[in-house]
This record gives structure tokens, sequence and C-alpha cells, in this order.
């Protein structure tokens, strides 16, 4: 009951999915599940939400160091979610103009749409921006010219990061008509489009089968992880 | 105090100073609103509010927004915070943090409640209370959709793991999650990224131009691409040993690999330097207003 029935649902859901792509009458039983997927995901946020301030609470209660910040976040997160649902600072819309619960909830000018605005996005994008300077570090730190193949990646990288930069155009003005093909752009074209196509294809297909075998094993109950160990 | 700490206070002093000094002298950092009325009902008109140029700042319909400029001014601040980790881990950086976690679990949910839930799950199920609230747009005299009632059962389960007994319940909702995920990925992982990529490495090994001459660097491009694959492939190839011929063709392939790991790496970061960029330009344009590429305050 608790390890069978979890497994045959999810051979059941699966080689639904699978075979709504091949019999056309069964498309919509594909469409129903997926609908159904989604609805499964937006629940699973809520259980990611109760977790997250049950952490956070428990971290504050213990006085652990590094509670402030905890209780920053959980500030955060019942500010984001309380103005959110209730829709705060949100105007009807022409179409609805006595009803402002029909509009939508990331309206510009509402308190949502304040907050991703001018807090998610701008930490989410600084975040993203900070990697430039780890990634560039951590290589610095990480790869040595020690062998042919490291030497290979490490020319590559550079032709690359140069050709995407102002400097790799400029190479074209300088250099002879039947030589153009050595600045730095036209190299890291032919790399992108040659050799790094090559390669991502190999890779792509690899994955498509490590994905398509993992798969079949979750399918048809062999591999059972998801279920956890023990019977609670 | 440490010598250190001292240094960098009067530092952050100081340029919280000229930030002061520059904000009172240009104005820097504020947001223009155009009013815009889109009903008018009896309550009286409903109006919205539309961000604009600063240029415009002198049109009759438009004004200050302090939300806005105050949003300005923290999202430079959110920016700075976290920029100022290069210098190391600092509590400014911890706050930001923080933060972020904060509001992006709290936006994910809000967006999966409305999207999913109501949009999907109520919908279904009570479509004619929704209609009369959130979604006034549903066509009149819907039928509950039933079917809606399996998700809603299964939600409920899943929600049991919050419980201290009967976790293992969760695990069947859990089965069809996962079920789901195998399906759906089995078949568009097989068909979008396994014969997709087949059939375009499909290619012509000596490649003409349009007047039927030979065309070299079209052959040797096809001649690499197909190869490289097929090196690749080779060395992912694990079901035979890597010595001899399939050993030699194997090496062939991390040559290639090395090569794309490299192009990606300087993709990668080319990209995360772009988005620095488009950091940069947000303070010195957005914010402080000491550049102005795209011409937002010509005039003023």
């Amino acid at each position: 009951m608790k390890r069978t029935v979890p497994m045959v649902i999810a051979a059941v859901t699966g080689f639904v999915l699978i075979v709504s792509y091949f019999i056309p009458l069964t498309e919509e039983w594909g469409s129903i599940a997926m609908q159904w997927f989604n609805v499964l995901a937006a629940i699973a946020f809520v259980l990611g939400g109760s977790n997250l301030m049950r952490m956070n609470l428990q971290k504050i209660s213990d006085r652990r160091p590094g509670w402030g910040y905890a209780a920053v976040t959980l500030i955060a997160f019942l500010v984001t979610l309380c103005v959110g649902l209730l829709k705060v600072g949100v105007q009807p819309t022409e179409s609805f103009p006595t009803n402002a619960w029909a509009a939508p909830y990331n309206q510009e000018g509402s308190f949502l749409w304040w907050l991703y605005e001018y807090m998610y996005k701008p930490l989410q994008a600084t975040m993203f921006a900070l990697l430039a300077f780890f990634i560039a570090s951590a290589a610095f730190r990480a790869f040595r010219a020690k062998n042919p193949e490291s030497i290979a990646l490490l020319a590559t990288a550079f032709i690359v990061l140069m050709g995407r930069t102002y400097v790799g155009g400029l190479m074209r003005d300088v250099l002879p008509a039947s030589l153009e093909w050595l600045s730095f752009d036209s190299m890291t074209n032919y790399i992108m489009s040659v050799f790094n196509l090559a390669g991502m294809r190999a890779i792509t297909i690899g994955i498509a089968l490590g994905v398509a075998s993992t798969s079949l094993k979750v399918l048809l109950g062999v591999d059972r992880s998801y279920l956890g160990a023990g019977d609670e | 105090m440490q010598r250190e700490t001292l240094i960098w206070t009067a530092v952050m002093v100081l340029g919280g100073l000229v930030l002061l000094v520059h904000a009172v002298r240009v104005g820097n950092g504020r947001v223009y609103v155009r009013e815009v009325t889109v009903a008018d009902v009896k309550s009286g008109p409903v109006v919205h509010y539309k961000g604009v140029p600063p240029s415009l700042h002198n049109e009759a319909d438009v004004s200050l927004s302090v939300p806005r400029t105050i949003g300005m001014w923290i999202a430079a601040l959110c920016t700075l915070g976290i920029m100022s980790f290069v210098l190391g881990d600092n509590p400014l950086y911890k706050l930001m943090e923080s933060i972020f976690v904060g509001v992006s679990a709290g936006y994910l949910m809000v967006a999966a409640f409305w999207d999913e839930i109501v949009q999907n799950l109520l919908k279904g199920l009570v479509p004619g209370p929704m209609r009369d609230s959130f979604l006034p747009g549903l066509e009149e005299g819907l039928n509950p959709d039933l079917t809606y009632l399996a998700p809603l059962a299964m939600s409920v389960m899943m929600l049991w793991r919050l419980s201290p007994k009967g976790a293992w319940i969760a695990r069947w909702p859990l089965a069809f999650f996962i079920g789901a995920t195998a399906g759906f990925r089995l078949v568009s992982y097989l068909e979008a990224d396994f014969t997709q990529q087949i059939n375009n490495t499909i290619l012509p090994l000596i490649v003409y131009t349009a007047d039927k001459s030979f065309d070299v660097w079209g052959t040797i491009r096809n001649v690499l691409i197909v190869g490289g694959v097929l090196l690749g492939l080779v060395y992912f190839f694990f079901s035979v040993p890597h010595r001899g011929v399939v050993g030699g063709l194997a090496r062939g392939g991390v040559w290639l690999l090395m090569i794309t790991f490299g192009a990606s790496f300087g993709y990668t970061v080319m990209g995360r330097i772009a988005l620095l960029a488009d950091r940069l330009q947000f303070l010195f344009d957005d914010w402080l207003w000491l550049i102005d590429p795209t011409m937002q305050r010509v005039g003023m």
C-alpha cells in the first residue's frame, strides 16, 4: 500500500502521457494530466513556503547565529505573500472597472509589482552579474595549461571572450581582407557554429538518452529512490 | 575599531555625502508617471499610472511618483548591497540575500496561487463563484469540471506531509508528479534532443554552391560537424573499452569537448559581463543620471 500504490500511480501516469503522444484519441488525457501536474506544482510551493517558515522560525526561537537575517527573510516572505494574495494597490482594469480582484496581480503600480521591480529584479540580476567575477576568479585558480587539451580549452575560451568584445571587431580593420578570418569575432563565429555546435550536439544526444533511460527506469519501477527509504 | 573597518566606514560616509550633494543638486533618481484614466465609474475615475522618461516631467498629466522614486533608491541600495560581496562577506550583503530569499519565495507562491490554483483548479471546480469574484471574464453557465477533484485530493494528500503522522500519504501525489515528469521528459527529450539533433547532423559531406562549383569551406564545415558529433558520441560510449581505434576516436572526442567547454565558458562569462553592464547602466543612468545613453533626460 505504502510503496506499491505510488509505483503503480507513477507508471500509469507516465505511460498515459507517452501514449497520448502517439494516439490522437488519447491526446486529451495528456493535457488533463499536465493540468493536474501544474496544480500539484503550485501546491508544492505551499510546502516549500511552509518549510521556509518552519526553518526560519526555528532559527529565531533558538537564537542561533544569524537569527536576525532569518527574521528579515520571514518578514520579506510574509509581506510579499500578503500583498500578492490581497492584490494590494491593484486598480480595476478597463474591462472590469468595478472589480479590482479581476485585475492582474502583477499590474504596474501595485505593491507586488513594486517589490518585483525594485527589489526582486535588481537583487536577482546583480547576483547573476556577480557570477562574472566568481567564474573568472575560479577559472584563474583552477585552469592550468598543463596538457594540450587544457591549452585547447584555454585558447578557445580566450578567443570567444575576445570575440565577444569591442576588440574582436577592431581586428577586422587592421587585417587584410584575405586574413579577415583570423580576427577574433570571425574565429568566435566559426568556433561557435562548428566545434561548439558539434560538441553540444554530442552532449545533448547523450543527455537525451540518459533522461530517456532514467525515465524508463522510474516508470518500470526499477528506480524507486523517489519513494524514500523505510516504510514511513 | 579595526583600521580596515575605520577606512571602509570613512569611505562609506564620504560616498553617502557625495550622493546626497549630487541628489540635491541634480535631483537624480526621481521617477515620473503619467496619469491615465481607464474608466469612469460611480465611485469616481479609475486611474492608472504609467512610468515615463524624466524628460517629459513638464507635461500636464505627468507627476513625480514618490513610491517609485523611493523604489529606485532601494533598488540602487540592493544593487550596491549585492555588489559589496566583491569586498568579502558583510552584513549588508547578508541582509540583501535574506530579503531576496524571502521576496522570491513569496513572489513564486503568489504567482502559483493566481496562475494555477485560481486559473486552473478553482476555475474548474467552482466556475460560478470564480466568475463572480476573480474571473468575471468566464462564460456564464459553466458546469463544475469534476475531473479536478483528483488534483484537489492529491493536493490535500501532498499537504499531509506537514502533519506529524501519516507522511507516507504524500507519496501518492509525489508518485503522480514523478510519473508525469518521467513520461513527459521521455518523449520530449527523445523528440527534441535526440531525433532532432541526429536529423540536423545528417549533412552532405561534399558541398556545392548554387552555381555547382565545389564549396571548400562548406565541405570542411560539414565534415567537422558530422565527424565532431561522432567523436563526441564515441567518447560518451562506455560499453566498449576506450582502447585501440576506439581509444583514438575517444581522444578526438576529448579534444572536441575541451573546445566546447572553452567556448561555453567564454560565452557564459560574457553573458554575465553583459548583465553586469546592465546593472552598471542602471546605477549610472537610471539612478545617478551621470550618463544618458537612451536619451531619457534630453532637455533637462
